[in-house]
């Protein structure tokens, strides 16, 4: 829609700036003048329902009907014709490096695996070290700092990270200059090295998960962070006094205590996971076997001119994230109710 | 069961900021030591410095003969009741009280011997699946205690066991903590700052205030013989009184009263006087002191009569007989019990008599 017609249309432009915050008086005027109406008992049960109204409309509107039509244009051709489970079929075709089951190894695999685990780890080691240092807000601010980066200039600084020179060349690339310099090896070609085999590439997928693990374990640090502090010091000073010793209270209370919150990040990074797109986007294109579903997705509609492939992506992604989302709300109300 | 010794220990966090000063305690094997005084004058960070929670400064803490300045606190062998039970959330009673034995590598049996025996004797036999939440105040406190007592440990802090309890409670477990003790025949160091809690469970009772230890002695010395003016003032409820006087030719001079001392103090030397409420009393006697107080308040309560008013321009509280008959603006005579004199000098607050 072309905004400046307003300027140009002087009524619309009033029909805005008026209109909208009227309807919306209106709404809540005519909302509560008919709850008024209902006995004292109906009233409590009818009035929460008109002031969630807008927001179940919306989200109604601009989430759940394309969702709704996602799902029917996944089982049609790119003329809209239905073709059932055609579309499903060729992204599950040709196991394992057919369709779409490089995505999904990686995805499911890879990065679910080896993502979570990394940004948790770190997360909860920086979170437990920082907590004995003496400019712990400066140093965690430091860790934070990736957060504030685009993703998109998170991925130019790690290919940065990773160039590659031929050997003998003087590298440009930190992990390549640290490779030759401090091991005495080849530089090894982080990204495009399919290494040990092209069907298991662990190693450039691992390179990828490792710039988006950086750019993360602040986000984990954070709420790991402000788990630990809500572990009350007298706590820890019993288990010192009882005996044990800071690995073990770090087992036995620290780490229980912070379970909950462990696993409402760790869920929250499996989503991150899952829905993995930008780095890979930026870094590889999903080239040498480090494709991703959210990536395909989106190749299979702007490349490949395929939104029936596209859509199927999309739902088999919703199908995959969806069950860990319900888990992480339902984690998330009982760490909230044990407060 | 050892005995704990505070060597010139000296709590210091920046140049200008001592917590604790000088302070030199011996602590008898089996005793129970009560450390008492206002908040923030280094009681509990006395205590925490022998746990090894707080390092030491300077001098030196020992515990029977062994220097622990530099062991840590969990090669100490004590156990530590906090004032907020620190009581592992996560855990269940029995798991609360099974974590100190598991951390001394015991045998599951002996273990469950030991949780059991303490279970019975705090009275916990039904709660020990129970996680901490799911407790009162007064069992988690008893938790608390079973996880310290489960260890036999060397020596037991409490540091304010008891004032998370309502009045009640707190009356009970004062009781109970004293028979624990008896039948433990361990050391007990107890932390609080109330007086009464001090006064009756203590076998000696140290009282600070400002990081400087004030008097160390019986409850009975403490409070017959107080040091100075602040442990005057601080054990006995009522207070105290405290009258400004002038001691001339053997006598004490204040605003409404002179009174003759039992001991001589040099003539001319300013201080304070100091009597406690149930030395001044309805029985007069010929030849003793008088005095004629002016009634403000009267409070009665059953066993005793305590009258709040002015003598001369001093205030002061008696104990009467509660059968006396006073109402407030009466003027009445009073008797003052020399025996129960205390006189501290002006400057120093130091008693002189």
């Amino acid at each position: 829609m072309d905004f400046g017609v307003l300027l140009t249309d002087l009524p619309t432009l009033v029909v805005v700036i008026l209109g909208v915050p009227a309807l919306i008086g209106a709404y809540i005027v005519g909302s509560e003048f008919l709850v008024r109406r209902l006995s004292d008992k109906r009233r409590p049960q009818v009035r929460p329902w008109f002031w969630v109204g807008p927001a179940l409309f919306l989200v109604a509107a601009y989430l759940l009907l394309p969702a709704i039509g996602t799902v029917f244009q996944s089982f049609e051709n790119n003329n809209g014709n239905f073709i059932g489970l055609g579309n499903y079929e060729s992204q599950f075709a040709n196991f394992p490096t057919g369709g779409a089951w490089v995505a999904i190894r990686n995805n499911v695999f890879f990065w679910l695996i080896f993502y979570t685990l990394f940004t948790l780890a770190f997360g909860l080691i920086l979170a437990v070290l920082f907590d004995r240092v003496l400019y712990e807000n400066i140093v965690k601010s430091l860790i934070f700092m990736p957060m504030a980066i685009s993703s998109v200039a998170l991925g130019v600084i790690w290919n940065f990270m990773y160039q590659y020179q031929s050997p003998g060349e003087s590298q440009l690339g930190t992990m390549n200059a640290l490779v030759t310099f401090v091991l005495h090896h080849d530089p090894v070609s982080w990204l495009q090295d399919q290494w040990p085999t092209p069907t298991f590439n662990i190693l450039n997928n691992l390179a990828l998960i490792g710039a988006a693990t950086w750019g993360i374990t602040g986000f984990a640090l954070v709420i790991l962070s402000a788990a630990l502090k809500g572990i009350p010091a007298d706590l820890l000073e019993a288990a010192r006094v009882d005996g044990a010793g800071e690995l073990t209270i770090f087992r036995r209370v620290i780490f229980p205590l912070m379970m909950p919150t462990i696993v409402v990040v760790g869920t929250t990074l499996v989503i991150f996971a899952l829905k993995a797109f930008d780095v890979v986007y930026v870094m590889t294109a999903g080239n040498y076997g480090t494709d991703v579903l959210a990536y395909r997705m989106y190749n299979q509609l702007y490349t490949a001119g395929n939104s029936g492939g596209a859509s199927a992506v999309a739902i088999i992604l919703l199908i995959a994230v969806v069950p860990v989302l319900i888990f992480n709300l339902r984690q998330f109300r009982a760490v909230e109710a044990r407060r | 069961m050892a005995s704990v010794t505070y060597d010139h220990v000296v709590k210091r966090y920046t140049a200008d900021v001592t917590v604790v000063k000088d302070f030199n305690v011996d602590i008898k094997d089996k005793e129970f030591m009560v450390l008492v005084g206002p908040s923030g004058c280094g009681k509990s960070t006395a205590l925490r410095m022998l746990a090894g929670l707080e390092a030491i400064t300077e001098g030196k803490i020992l515990i029977g003969d062994r220097v622990v300045n530099n062991v840590a606190a969990k090669d100490r062998d004590i156990a530590m009741v906090f004032q907020s039970y620190a009581l592992y959330p996560h855990m269940s009673v029995y798991d609360n009280m099974a974590f100190p034995l598991q951390m001394a590598h015991m045998k599951k049996s002996e273990i469950d011997k030991r949780v059991r025996n303490a279970s019975r004797i705090l009275g916990l036999d039904n709660f020990l699946k129970r996680k901490p939440r799911a407790l009162s105040g007064g069992q988690r406190q008893r938790v608390a205690l079973g996880r310290a007592i489960v260890r036999s440990p060397k020596v037991f802090l409490l540091d304010e066991p008891l004032s998370n309890l309502d009045a009640k409670l707190r009356g009970q477990t004062r009781v109970e903590l004293q028979k624990l003790h008896r039948d433990l025949q361990t050391t007990f160091i107890y932390v609080t700052h109330d007086q009464v809690e001090a006064m009756t469970m203590g076998d000696r009772i140290a009282i600070m205030n400002a990081g400087i230890l004030q008097q160390v002695g019986t409850p009975g010395e403490i409070y017959d013989h107080p040091a100075n003016l602040f442990v005057a003032g601080f054990i006995g409820t009522p207070t105290m009184n405290f009258i400004p006087a002038n001691v001339t030719n053997g006598s004490a001079k204040a605003s409404g009263f002179e009174v003759k001392l039992p001991k001589a103090l040099p003539a001319g030397s300013k201080g304070t006087l100091g009597f406690r409420p149930e030395a001044v009393t309805d029985r007069t006697t010929d030849g003793g002191t008088t005095l004629d107080m002016k009634v403000d308040v009267v409070e009665r309560l059953g066993s005793d009569q305590y009258l709040y008013g002015s003598v001369g321009g001093d205030q002061l509280t008696a104990r009467v007989d509660p059968r006396m008959a006073v109402a407030p603006g009466d003027r009445v005579r009073l008797g003052l019990d020399t025996r129960g004199l205390h006189f501290f000098d002006g400057e120093s607050e130091q008693a002189l008599l």
